[in-house]
């Protein structure tokens, strides 16, 4: 009996979570080969800004504001904020993002925990903590393992810009 | 100009960088420590007579991924201590940029998870910069002589340990216990950053 409604309970929360992620459908869960894809595509005309982050990570959470701030003041340049929340918790980091003022287009979650696989991929600089930030402007990579002030990110913009 | 900003990036590189600078690396002799445990004792290295290595791990209380490590954790310790191989747990962060990770937390959490294993207290901060620790969970597998054997994540699947089909702490410890070469000397993990006292 207990089993049945657990298969119950579990087939309704499954179906529960799916919904809420279907009527959303903001936030992208995305493999390995996907991020690569979106670290190689290099536009020259401008740069783009990823940003590695979680909703448990408290640094990663303060400097969110200066990103979406950035995004505002910067149109061309291309936002990526890259969750690495576990996959079961996407809407949870899609409804905080979406809270946050995210711009939807640029939000994914990277669904892999072997980040051993993957980490270098991103910077050989990247010891795996996060928050943690990747430039890219002209196929060249700029990374930066910091938790950004106000006006930081801004003016690094405009430098890498220039 | 574009010297001046090419000069000013590299600059800005350098600042963000600066502070992993003076970690050890696999091969170095890790220095010793006397901290205080959560029993109030303190400890160190050489405190352990018979040790044929340690397992020295990097972690607080208020990290999602340390705590998804706390069971892994305690199995370690319970499979290796008795071989020689103990697990000395540091919290690394300060406790007022991180109130969760102050001493009597740690000896509530020690105390809830029942850590059969010591949770010290780096209060100075000095042995995680000595040691180059970045983040939480971070491990450094040391030899009988404190050389460091091998430094990074405990396995590949921070979700799940019956999912994780590579076991670096593991295998870092059977080639100590076996004076074999650690087959993956250094690998990395997502976690959360040290928390510096400003």
């Amino acid at each position: 009996m207990l089993k049945k409604i657990l298969t119950v309970f579990l087939f309704v929360s499954s179906f529960v979570s799916i919904e809420i992620l279907a009527q959303g459908g903001e936030l992208k869960i995305i493999k390995v080969p996907e991020l690569e894809r979106i670290m190689q595509e290099s536009d020259t005309e401008s740069l783009k800004v990823i940003n590695f982050w979680a909703t448990w990570c408290k640094p990663c959470i303060k400097e969110l504001p200066y990103f979406v701030n950035a995004e505002e003041k910067f149109p061309k340049v291309d936002f990526i904020y890259m969750s690495i929340d576990f996959s079961e918790n996407a809407s949870k980091a899609e409804k905080f993002a979406l809270k946050k003022g995210i711009n939807p287009d640029g939000l994914y979650l990277i669904d892999d925990v072997d980040y051993n696989s993957w980490i270098d991929k991103v910077s050989p600089e990247w010891s795996g903590a996060i928050p943690a930030t990747l430039i890219i402007k002209d196929g060249n990579k700029y990374f930066y393992e910091k938790e950004f002030h106000e006006g930081e990110l801004e003016e690094l913009i405009l430098q890498t810009l220039n | 100009m574009k010297k001046l900003i090419g000069l000013s990036l590299v600059l800005i590189a350098i600042l963000a960088f600066s502070f992993k600078k003076g970690g050890y690396e696999v091969g170095d002799i890790a220095m010793d420590f006397s901290l205080k445990n959560i029993d109030g004792e303190k400890v160190s290295l050489d405190s352990y007579e018979d040790a044929k290595g340690f397992m020295i791990i990097f972690t607080c209380n208020s990290c999602p991924y340390s705590v998804a490590y706390e069971d892994r954790i305690i199995a370690l310790h319970e499979k290796y201590a008795a071989k020689g191989v103990p697990v000395i747990a540091i919290n690394p962060n300060d406790d007022v940029k991180s109130p969760e990770d102050s001493f009597a937390k740690m000896i509530e959490r020690a105390e809830e998870k029942g850590f059969p294993f010591p949770f010290v207290y780096d209060e100075t901060q000095e042995i995680t910069k000595a040691y180059g620790a970045t983040n939480t969970p971070h491990v450094y597998v040391l030899n009988a002589e404190r050389k460091v054997k091998y430094i990074g994540a405990i396995d590949n699947n921070t979700k799940s340990a019956e999912n994780a089909d590579k076991k670096y702490v593991e295998d870092a410890v059977d080639a100590v216990l076996n004076e074999k070469e650690v087959p993956e000397k250094k690998t990395k993990a997502i976690g959360c950053t040290i928390k510096w006292a400003s």
